[in-house]
């Protein structure tokens, strides 16, 4: 009791309870085990796991999701045209794989997003790069593209089809308009992102404009940049299908409508497969060189 | 006078109706003379010092350098910031040599010996902030008060008439910035650039600086000026703890707070007998 050993008699008992504000004071309760299900060993927040837990992991969610489909396949409802049994898709990769199609399909659809792309690359980076330095060049270019680029690239195909005709320069065209907007808006955006002091710095060190142009704002934009392009490569595979599923003689877009015409349901997981495959691959491949040209950016090194 | 600075005055036009941030600001520099800024933050220290750059522009009066007007930044003005502005794409050396490498400073093929100069003028300056081995390193490898030593050497390498230096051991530990301060003093000696030098650190202002100007709160304006007096040689850590060092100090911090306390001002100097 607080009381008892108050020498003051005048003070009022509750005095500590009107310190309070009424409120009990707050104890500390026993520490309980936070979510038993999720040990700290396996879920720590934001940080890392080991490398051989995330490839189990990684591959477990696959696995689950392969047994998934195998325990729907085995439902008597499914048919070979509806949903093929993973045997059934296997043996067509092995008969696609071996036979020629598909890699000249691979080969026209690679094709035709590189020469688009490159085009679209080519010409909106130098643009961005200008629209991002140079206010002017920014309200010439950018309220353009962003008009430009909300015109769903699908939309275009039948405008594209009138004036470069059904031929190869049809789909790259298409490729191009879907890229280029965004890649010179996305350039832009990451020269106007370069921090100020560095403009200022190199401008009192004697920079010419352009000069700050060309060896100020563009190398700092470059990683920026590199990442807009690895972004837009992947669109424009989309971009490429779209094309191809409208008018097309080949290529893997043109393909999969075909195995849709014939039912050959189990093809066209074959090449569903092969479309995750590719834009993994250019993925790692881009990221890889980013690494590589970009040491100077990485935190740790 | 190196730097003249009229009637400079910044107002910035806000919800509220205009804010003034610097009021009738007059400034002289001499050739080769240093001299601070102190002052409460957000007093307009560093817009002035942006205007001198051609940064920014002032509302009203102009700034002369050799008696001409700066209207933009260049080549003339050398700019030193707190925060980290070495380029990261380039080694250090690079850094160091950016200006060099402009085109108002590239040499044509025929000055071999101009060139073979300036490495070795480079090398040397590299050499006395202790950066020659690390000149091939990126500015993500090394330590803040690295990157803030290379990024004074690129400033200085462009030779400006007018060094500006806005708060550059700012975001530095104690003890680089005092190894900062030293690094400074050094190359002072060696070779002396005209310098504007804004810092909230009273003895690093009190060491540096030929005169220290107080600003006072907003709108900033300079309040008093303060000679420093000590001898080139005599400028070192130890110089903080010299007497006349400490009375100039009490000066500054009285200018500071305006009317102080004796107790205030003892508790700030941390010392037991405060005097005037």
């Amino acid at each position: 009791m607080t009381a008892s050993h108050e020498p003051n008699a005048s003070v009022p008992r509750h005095s500590a309870a009107a310190l309070t504000n009424g409120f009990a004071p707050l104890e500390p309760k026993r520490p309980r085990r936070q979510f038993a299900a999720m040990p700290a060993r396996f879920f720590p927040v934001r940080a890392a796991v080991s490398r051989r837990l995330r490839f189990v992991s990684g591959s477990a969610a696959a696995l689950a999701l392969a047994i998934a489909y195998a325990a729907l396949t085995e439902k008597k409802e499914a048919t070979d045209a509806l949903l093929p049994s993973l045997g059934a898709i296997a043996s067509s990769a092995v008969a696609l794989v071996t036979g020629a199609d598909f890699w000249t399909d691979i080969e026209i659809s690679f094709f035709r997003v590189t020469a688009g792309f490159l085009a679209a690359a080519a010409l909106a980076v130098p643009l961005g790069i200008l629209a991002g330095s140079f206010r002017l060049f920014s309200s010439m270019l950018e309220p353009l593209s962003e008009f430009l680029r909300y015109i769903p690239v699908p939309a275009l195909i039948p405008l594209v089809m009138i004036i470069a005709g059904i031929d190869e320069s049809a789909k790259v065209a298409l490729v191009f308009l879907g890229t280029f907007f965004q890649l010179l808006l996305m350039t832009a955006d990451e020269v106007r992102r370069v921090p100020p002091e560095l403009v200022d710095v190199s401008q009192s060190l004697g920079a010419t404009r352009l000069e700050v142009v060309w060896r100020v704002l563009t190398p700092a934009a470059l990683p920026g940049i590199a990442q807009a392009l690895r972004i837009c490569n992947g669109w424009a595979w989309s971009y490429v299908v779209v094309a191809e599923l409208v008018a097309a003689t080949e290529g893997l877009g043109f393909r999969v409508l075909r195995f849709y015409r014939f039912v050959q349901t189990a093809n066209i997981y074959v090449y569903l497969i092969a479309f995750g495959l590719i834009g993994l691959g250019l993925d790692w491949l881009f990221k890889i060189l980013h690494r590589r040209a970009f040491r100077w950016q990485a935190a740790d090194a | 006078m190196k730097l003249v600075v009229r009637d400079v005055e910044k107002r910035f036009a806000s919800r509220q109706g205009d804010v003034a941030a610097l009021a009738r600001v007059d400034l002289d520099l001499a050739e080769r003379e240093f001299v601070s800024l102190v002052g409460p933050s957000g007093c307009g220290k560093s817009t002035l010092l942006h205007i001198i750059g051609g940064l920014e522009r002032a509302t009203a009066g102009k700034v002369l350098l050799d008696g001409e007007e700066v209207r933009s930044p260049g080549a003339e003005i050398g700019i030193v910031f707190q925060r980290q502005t070495l380029f990261p794409w380039l080694t250090i050396g690079k850094n160091v040599r950016f200006s060099l490498g402009l085109a108002r400073h590239r040499l044509d093929a025929a000055s071999a010996e101009e060139g073979q100069r300036r490495d070795t003028w480079v090398e040397n300056l590299l050499r006395a902030i202790g950066l020659w081995e690390f000149r091939d390193y990126h500015p993500n490898q090394l330590s803040g008060g690295m990157q803030q030593r290379a990024a004074i050497a690129r400033a200085l390498v462009a030779r400006p008439d007018l060094l500006l230096m806005d708060e550059p051991f700012g975001a530095l530990d104690a003890q680089t910035r005092e190894e900062m301060q030293e690094l400074l003093l050094h190359l002072n000696r060696l070779h002396r650039t005209t310098t504007l030098f804004v810092t909230h650190d009273i003895d690093e202002a009190l060491l540096l600086s030929d005169r220290v100007l107080v600003f006072s709160r907003r709108p900033g304006r300079i309040q008093r000026e303060i000679a420093v007096p000590f001898a080139a040689d005599a400028r070192s850590a130890e110089l903080k703890l010299d007497p006349a060092f400490i009375k100039l100090k009490r000066l500054v911090l009285a200018e500071l707070h305006h009317a102080p306390s004796a107790e205030r001002e003892s508790f700030l100097l941390g010392s037991s007998s405060p005097e005037r």
